[in-house]
């Protein structure tokens, strides 16, 4: 590849130094995720105060929107890497692609059921079939069609290619999730946290949100390096550093 | 303020309207526990399955490998070998 990207990087892209380094990084995420999470959730479900017109409801807004949030990044970080796979047939781009489908699965299927039993209380129904709602529901179809796809070929790197493909198709829907609410009529409501510009939001029930928005954040990254890992010892099983890992681990 | 105190204010307003303590107040949520709790516990459970799920598999792969390096290994001492070389 071109000379203007640096060695290290180079060197990340090689199986057993992305799975040291992965293994290095786990752990501070994943604390970072639980302290996070910890004073997120204590900011939010007990010193924030009550919503004048939602009451205590509106309490559920700590994980759906930090987790609808990560439904999308999640979803642009597989394109980007799918893209990554295709063009340049890195392993690990296919591999941070794949294993990112089912994180980005898990925060869609949080999304839609914090929605719907918020829903249910504020609107009166558990589901509508609204812009916002409906886009978010096809971007979980989606990515389980991207896990789908990958399982279905028995040579799995031309599986992970397959399903980038789909990946990279289906990025048209993330600008689709979040401008639903600008572009079409919808009984979801606006969005409340702006990033370049004035939030329309109580700084005592805004900083326990941003706090949940990292706990997420740093999760995606513990729970992408366990699974970058693991898959890499499967898709490496015969090379010499794998052998290694499978006999220092019998040992234990 | 520190949290028992927060507790302990929060316990106080609450009482006096309704008349109980801070905690059930807290776990009321204000007559939105019924969807503000379960809303929590799928948010915990699916994580957790999603930090679990890959912990398990790992421990599949390595069983699998060393099980395939201890077949292959066996293979290699017995010079009788029943599976056919493939040199001439």
């Amino acid at each position: 590849m071109s000379s203007w990207i640096p060695l290290w990087l180079h060197k990340l892209g090689s199986p057993p130094t992305f799975y040291r380094f992965a293994g290095a990084v786990r752990p501070w995420a994943m604390g970072l995720a639980l302290l996070a999470g910890a004073i997120g959730l204590y900011g939010g479900l007990v010193l924030a105060p009550a919503d004048y017109q939602q009451g205590d409801a509106y309490r559920i807004i700590f994980i759906h929107v930090p987790s609808a949030w990560m439904s999308m990044f999640v979803y642009a970080v597989m394109g980007v890497s799918g893209f990554m796979a295709l063009v340049w047939r890195m392993k690990l781009a296919e591999v941070v692609a794949m294993e990112s489908a089912p994180i980005g699965a898990a925060f869609t299927l949080i999304t839609l059921v914090t929605g719907s039993l918020w829903g249910k209380p504020m609107w009166g129904t558990w589901w509508t079939w609204d812009a916002r709602l409906t886009s978010e529901l096809v971007l979980l179809f989606l990515y389980l069609g991207v896990i789908g796809l990958y399982h279905a070929f028995e040579d799995r790197r031309q599986g992970a290619r397959a399903a980038s493909f789909l990946a990279i198709i289906g990025v048209i829907n993330v600008p689709i999730v979040h401008f639903s609410v600008t572009w079409w009529n919808t009984l979801h409501q606006g969005s409340t946290v702006n990033i370049f510009g004035h939030s329309k939001m109580a700084w005592d029930m805004l900083w326990p949100l941003l706090v949940m928005t990292l706990a997420t954040k740093a999760y995606y990254v513990a729970s992408l390096c366990r699974r970058a890992r693991t898959d890499l010892l499967a898709l490496e099983g015969g090379k010499d550093w794998v052998r290694r890992i499978a006999e220092d681990e019998a040992t234990r | 303020m520190s949290a028992a105190q927060h507790l302990l204010a929060m316990s106080g307003d609450v009482a006096a309207i309704f008349g109980m303590s801070g905690a059930t107040a807290f776990f009321r949520m204000g007559g939105y526990a019924a969807y503000v709790w379960p809303a929590y516990a799928v948010f915990f459970a699916v994580l957790i399955a999603d930090s679990v799920a890959p912990r398990l598999r790992r421990r599949r792969v390595l069983r699998e490998l060393r099980t395939r390096l201890a077949r292959a290994q066996a293979r290699g001492q017995r010079p009788s070998s029943p599976t056919p070389s493939l040199s001439p």
